[in-house]
């Protein structure tokens, strides 16, 4: 049975690397335009896990985390996040938020597929 | 087009030959994209007198060169015997109205003498070499020459 | 292809978009929106330009976006004002960001003296380059915000951490290497992990961990459970366990181990103990919780992700903050349907958070497969009318079975006609947004101060004619600009504002789309455009012309006003090649000019330039087509109506009297006129409000015709506009109205009857 993902960027050049990383690796990839779509998703599936660009238009990844860690039925979810810069400021901002993770991108797939392995069951 | 011989003359540039009036010409067959029957074509406002009209192939609107008006041959009145032979030149596709396609023949270059001299000086332009052959004299015929110039708008 | 490259072409397209976005959001802020909303949109772009950048080793387009990106961060956190000194900045540097993605594209690196230019104005903006040295002098890195590492796939070992940066999963070489020093046969490693509460909250799973370091070598682990409550105590959301893990073998290095606790790190007590002591820490990993790092560090460099809303302070959840209600969605959104709209119209400027509306679902397609399925509706819509014909001829009855059906085909391929058109359908958008950059440009060329404004950016039409505005409108736009608007000190002089405005706008009227360019200038000089055409040899020096035709000279071959060759307008290209590039797209082009208050032109184009509705006519022996939306009504003059003027007939209708132009002599089919009497006329309207009567032979019938141009084989032909496959599947031509029309005014006065370039 093969793990799906939810990615969620508003870029779709970043969507596509990601899934260009996700797939080879036997993931199933599910793609979102930013939080608000990203919580359509999810209400329509159940990722083992989700990626999430932090600067998106409508609802930001901040903003789609806590949504998501208020949701009794989807909180378990572990959820990564992207940050551009290893900025520490912004990682502890996605920590309170209820990030399970981050990674920063650019990334390198064999990182990005470590660390979804550090937090899907 | 079946019984025409192929004949090979060393390895060569492969041609199409056809008769206009008396005389034989050629073209290059990678110019050539098919040959076709005569229809009647649609005749064009301010054309100048070689432009027989636009004919339909396959939803593609065609301009037909009368080819001996071309070359400043004697003129006939094109009759359902007469043959059109689709040429690509540059990006353009168009048709050469001649009598009938007589040969597809495989000429070595050293065939190919340059600087013709024909009797009708309005067709120098749009020969580029003779070739002579068998009592033959095959003049190739530049398509990229055959149409009006364009318009130039941008 | 490869994956990446397909990627890669993915993201030039989007850097498009992001672009227009960028350009977008940067002319209304400098209309003066500066909401949060607007000023976020433009971060965002650039921010997405640089991410992607990043991925594909752009790395001199990541520091000028970066930079960029920078300045519009202080903008963003209010500790910038978007003034008179900032905008322009902002805008020269999106005008740069476009070239340098531009230059990306074809594997270059665009103008790095620029770049360097510009950088050095944008650190200016925020008071010099951070960190004491500029980015403009750096060959491959970037400023103090950011490390090299953010952009390469290759981690380069170098001791960020000595500058208090971390560098989140792209620091592996460095660690490994620091942490393995001297180890031979592989250390064995104690870790001590007991969770906190908040681990389990984030979803991260102490189960998955241990799993992971198992798969390092040999771990033997112990789970320590004497925390456990009783039963009744305990909280279901609790974490009472803790782990004590042995590690052997070959790659249970300490820096492998801390990378898989490297997100646990938050939210647990953690101590990581290689065999013969302690490798240092020198927070390499994940740089979280790196020495050296004060709170007024933290929180210098707490640069607001979220420009909206301050993040709240709770650490459990953020209570008070307003959330969207979590009704899961019941079933996936519905695709809009496709219009080729880029649906980032709709977003940015949503309404409240609450309403989820689902983005359009859009799909890229090849254009030449639209085309494909373009060309083989034409096929089917001849095809179908071949069919129609021949079932007429066959007179059975209406009503019969094969009639209905042939109806029902007749509707079926109009239906799917329209629908492949609204495919290729595009705003004009695209077109419209290339041209602020031109008119600053062209204002600070000429010295001139324009204020430029757009309407109808939405009005669709079809992806061709977009495609071949942009010339045009470019040529125009710059003549508006330096020829039409004056100078700042002349304007205040005359009581204008010093401002000029330049406006352009489209919609739609009538079947066609209308373009118009109006300035507020000077409008035409008459007196000195006659002078010229007169210098020229374009006209008698005795020629009588009226206001409208004295303006229309503007649009003759060789006339072009430049007395002095300025650098803007004076490229060899006058207003008449923009006239019949025009016209080759069956447009036209028609000029009004008010002294002393502005000029406008305005084109009237066709939506698209693959159907048409027409009135089919008998000339000769030739089939024509008429385009339905000229005509105004088809008449049999009557005896007395029409009247010879000169060479020239009129005809009295409707209390109007028209010039009647015999179509088959206007094309050369027939050398005389042929008598009004047995033939038709056809009312049509031209430009300029002027009505003509063409006289055919005959009407046919009408009917939707498929456009193939004539110019791609052959050339345009005067007089004709396009042709059409008629019914028996012959070419029929397409009258251009306009053309034949014009041939008895001023082209006629003025150049003869016909000006077919001689043989």
């Amino acid at each position: 049975m093969s793990k799906t993902i939810l990615t969620v960027d508003d870029s779709r050049t970043m969507r596509e690397l990601l899934r260009s990383a996700l797939e080879p690796a036997g993931f199933t990839v599910l793609q979102a335009e930013d939080g608000l779509h990203g919580l359509e998703v999810l209400g329509a599936s159940e990722p083992d896990a989700i990626i999430t660009d932090i600067n998106m238009p409508r609802m930001n990844g901040l903003e789609f985390i806590e949504a998501v860690r208020l949701d009794a039925a989807k909180r378990a979810i572990p959820i990564i996040v992207l940050t551009t810069e290893s900025d520490t400021a912004k990682k502890d901002r996605a920590r309170r938020a209820g990030a399970t993770g981050w990674i920063v991108k650019p990334f390198d797939p064999a990182r990005l597929i470590a660390a979804i392995n550090r937090v899907v069951a | 087009m079946s019984n025409t011989a192929r004949k090979s003359i060393g390895y060569g540039v492969e041609m199409v030959a056809f008769r206009v009036g008396p005389q034989e010409f050629c073209v290059d067959i990678k110019a050539v994209r098919e040959i076709r029957g005569w229809t009647p074509a649609t005749t064009l406002p301010h054309a100048p007198h070689y432009i027989l009209g636009v004919i339909n192939l396959r939803g593609t609107v065609l301009p037909v060169v009368n080819l001996a008006a071309r070359l400043g041959l004697p003129l006939e009145d094109p009759t359902p015997r007469h043959v059109i032979i689709v040429v690509q030149a540059e990006d353009q596709t168009f048709g050469l109205l001649v009598d009938a396609v007589s040969d597809i023949l495989s000429i070595s270059p050293e065939l190919m003498q340059g600087a013709p001299d024909l009797a009708q000086d309005s067709a120098k332009a749009f020969v580029s070499s003779v070739i002579a052959m068998e009592e033959r004299m095959i003049a190739r015929i530049m398509p990229e020459r055959m149409l009006p110039e364009r318009l130039r708008l941008n | 292809m490869s994956a990446l490259d397909e990627i890669r072409v993915v993201f030039f397209q989007e850097c498009d978009d992001q672009l227009q976005e960028l350009e977008d959001g940067l002319t209304a802020m400098e209309g003066g929106e500066t909401d949060d909303d607007t000023v976020n949109r433009v971060f965002r772009a650039v921010h997405s330009i640089k991410g992607g950048a990043g991925a594909f080793d752009l790395h001199k387009l990541v520091k000028f976006a970066h930079t960029f990106e920078t300045v519009l961060d202080e903008v963003r956190s209010h500790r910038l004002a978007a003034d008179g000194t900032v905008m322009p900045v902002m805008l020269r540097s999106a005008d740069h960001l476009r070239d340098l993605v531009a230059a990306g594209r074809d594997g270059g690196d665009g103008d790095q003296e620029r770049s360097k230019e510009l950088i050095v104005e944008l650190e200016a903006l925020i008071g010099g380059p951070k960190g004491g040295h500029s980015a403009a002098d750096d060959d491959d890195e970037g400023d103090g915000g950011l490390s090299l590492a953010d952009f390469e796939f290759t981690p380069i070992a170098m001791d960020w951490g000595a500058m208090g940066l971390g560098t989140g999963l792209g620091g592996g070489l460095g660690e490994d290497a620091a942490a393995s020093e001297g180890e031979e046969d592989g250390p064995a490693i104690r870790i001590s992990f007991r969770p906190r509460k908040d681990l389990y909250a984030k979803a991260n799973e102490a189960a998955v961990l241990l799993r992971e370091v198992a798969a390092l070598g040999k771990a033997t682990v112990r789970c320590d459970i004497s925390d456990v409550p009783l039963l009744d105590a305990i909280d279901p959301e609790g974490a009472y366990l803790a782990f004590e893990v042995e590690l052997d073998g070959e790659n249970a290095t300490e820096a492998k181990v801390r990378e898989i606790f490297e997100f646990a790190e938050w939210d647990c007590d953690l101590e990581i103990k290689a065999r013969g002591g302690s490798v240092p820490d020198f927070g390499a990993i994940g740089g979280d919780d790196a020495g050296g790092l004060s709170v007024a560090d933290l929180l210098a460099r707490l640069q607001g992700e979220i420009a909206t809303e301050a993040p709240s302070e709770s650490t459990d959840s953020a209570e008070g903050s307003p959330l969207p209600s979590l009704k899961p969605a019941p079933e996936t959104s519905e695709p809009a349907k496709a219009e080729g709209k880029d649906d980032k119209d709709d977003k940015g400027k949503a309404g409240s958070k609450g309403e989820a509306e689902a983005p359009a679902v859009v799909i890229r397609v090849e254009l030449h497969r639209v085309d494909k399925l373009i060309d083989l509706v034409g096929e089917l819509v001849t095809t179908q009318t071949m069919l129609a014909q021949k079932v007429e001829e066959a007179g059975l009855p209406t009503g019969s079975e094969v009639v209905s059906s042939i109806e029902e085909l007749d509707r079926l391929t109009r239906t799917l006609q329209d629908s492949v058109m609204a495919v290729r359908a595009q705003p004009v958008k695209s077109v419209f947004q290339r041209m602020p950059r031109l008119v600053r440009e062209t204002a600070s060329a000429t010295g001139k101060k324009v204020n430029f404004v757009t309407h109808g950016e939405n009005t669709e039409v079809d992806k061709t004619v977009v495609e071949r505005l942009s010339d045009p409108l470019t040529h125009m736009i710059r003549n508006a600009i330096d020829h039409g608007l004056e100078k700042p000190d002349d304007r205040v002089a005359k009581g204008k504002p010093a401002e000029g405005t330049v406006t352009l706008s489209a919609a739609h009227r009538s079947g066609r789309i209308i373009i118009e360019i109006s300035d507020d200038g000077g409008g035409i000089n008459r007196p000195k455009v006659k002078q010229i055409a007169i210098d020229k040899g374009l006209i008698p020096a005795d020629a009588v012309l009226s206001d409208e035709e004295t303006d229309q000279l503007v649009m003759l071959p060789g006339f072009s006003t430049a007395t002095t060759v300025s650098a803007i307008s004076g490229r060899g290209v006058g207003m008449d090649v923009v006239k019949s590039s025009i016209e080759a797209l069956g447009g036209r082009l028609s000029i009004s000019s008010r002294p002393g208050l502005g000029s406008a032109f305005t084109m009237s184009l066709p939506l698209t330039l693959a159907v048409l509705e027409g009135m089919i006519v008998r000339v000769e022996e030739e089939t024509l087509v008429i385009p339905l939306s000229t005509i105004v009504f088809t008449f049999r003059p009557q005896p007395g109506d029409v009247q010879y003027v000169g060479q020239g007939r009129t005809v009295h209708v409707r209390d109007q009297i028209v010039p009647l132009i015999d179509v088959g002599v206007a094309l050369g089919y027939r050398k005389d006129p042929v008598d009004p009497l047995t033939s038709v006329a056809v009312l049509v309207d031209c430009d300029n409000n002027r009505r003509v009567a063409l006289l055919v032979d005959d009407i046919r019938g009408q009917r939707q015709v498929v456009i193939k141009s004539l110019e791609k084989n052959y050339r345009p032909v005067h007089g004709i506009s396009a042709a059409t496959i008629s019914g028996e599947g012959r070419v029929a031509l397409i009258v251009d109205v306009e053309a034949i029309a014009g041939d008895r005014t001023l082209d006629n006065f003025i150049f003869g009857i016909d000006n077919v370039a001689a043989e």
